[in-house]
């Protein structure tokens, strides 16, 4: 480990803050009701969008190990959970995450 | 200072039904087992997720430490990973922003924003007066963040008795929460243009560029997204 942990920890944290603080910044010349904020509004859900897109399709460490298709056969009961539960999110979350589980150590 | 009823009303969305408690613990369980196996100490791990509070960041910088990455690029890698968090901060502090209200409410609490504190503020604010929704949000911040510092914790004990299959239900959970969160918040034309858009355009980018899938995509179909919107009465 070439680095010391707490100073790479301060580091990990400064370059995350960066992006919330410019945020604030450029947040108090916004107005709710302009342009500029629905565009940035469009622009937060589908960068969230593409994000959440890549963690189930392109997924980094253990998920990778799991095949395309169970995972996508995971997200879409998930899905169908979700809405026969009247949008809960309990059920969904605690259900994906054992049946992968079992899928994966029976499969 | 801070007005405590609004405070623990946002507190209070760790309970119930629409709880991401779960969803944020499961992540944290496993990024605290991971610190665990790079060598981190309990505190360190404590003082990581207190300080840094955004998982695909955590992520990053445990992957550069294993490979000896240098601290600017550690910066550099963690910085571009986590911009993201750059348009949910101008898409949502606007809504809380009010003339009563001290700035540095707004410059401390943003270090809360992160997706699922985002996506229940962004699913909630309409029901609190605009004065009063910094305090429901830190409220929302101070709940999530704790319960990520908790999960940490107990991942960092549990991590020996965490097998794969276990930790392949654990990274699962997350963005099952997210996706569902998502489609629930579709009920505009640009949002649910964005949100399809983004899923849609931002894993083809990836052919292009790994690093740089997110941002592009996000910009790319966002914009579409915002243009068809505008002509279509949003």
């Amino acid at each position: 480990m070439a680095n010391n942990i707490i100073i790479v920890i301060i580091v990990t944290s400064l370059a995350t803050y960066l992006s919330r603080f410019l945020g604030v910044i450029s947040a108090e010349k916004i107005k709710e009701t302009s342009k500029m904020f629905r565009w940035f509004n469009c622009l937060a859900y589908s960068t969230l969008a593409a994000l959440i897109a890549r963690m189930i399709i392109f997924p980094s460490g253990s998920l990778n190990e799991v095949d395309y298709f169970i995972r996508f056969i995971v997200v879409f009961l998930a899905v169908i959970i979700f809405y026969l539960t009247r949008k809960n999110l309990v059920y969904p979350t605690l259900f994906s995450g054992i049946i992968l589980s079992l899928f994966n150590f029976y499969l | 200072m801070i007005d405590t009823k609004y405070f623990f009303k946002g507190f209070k969305s760790i309970k119930g039904v629409g709880s991401p408690a779960i969803a944020l613990a499961a992540s944290f369980v496993a990024i605290g087992a991971l610190l665990k196996s790079l060598g981190f100490t309990v505190g360190e791990s404590i003082f990581s997720t207190f300080l840094t509070y955004a998982l695909p960041g955590s992520l990053v910088m445990a992957e550069s430490m294993l490979i000896g990455a240098s601290l600017i690029n550690i910066f550099l890698a963690v910085w571009l990973v986590n911009a993201r968090l750059y348009p949910m901060t101008v898409a949502l502090m606007p809504l809380l922003i009010h003339e009563n209200q001290p700035k540095w409410k707004y410059y401390l609490s943003c270090h809360f924003i992160a997706v699922s504190s985002w996506l229940i503020m962004k699913d909630n604010y309409e029901v609190i007066e605009k004065e009063n929704r910094i305090d429901f949000w830190i409220g929302i911040g101070t709940a999530t963040w704790s319960v990520a510092i908790l999960a940490t914790v107990v991942g960092f004990i549990a991590s020996d008795f965490l097998n794969k299959d276990t930790l392949i239900g654990l990274a699962i959970i997350n963005p099952i929460y997210f996706t569902c969160m998502m489609l629930s918040a579709m009920k505009t034309i640009q949002i649910s243009l964005s949100v399809t858009l983004g899923a849609i355009i931002g894993p083809m980018f990836y052919f292009l560029s790994p690093e740089w899938c997110i941002l592009f995509g996000g910009f790319f179909a966002g914009t579409i997204a915002f243009l068809i919107g505008e002509k279509n009465g949003k």
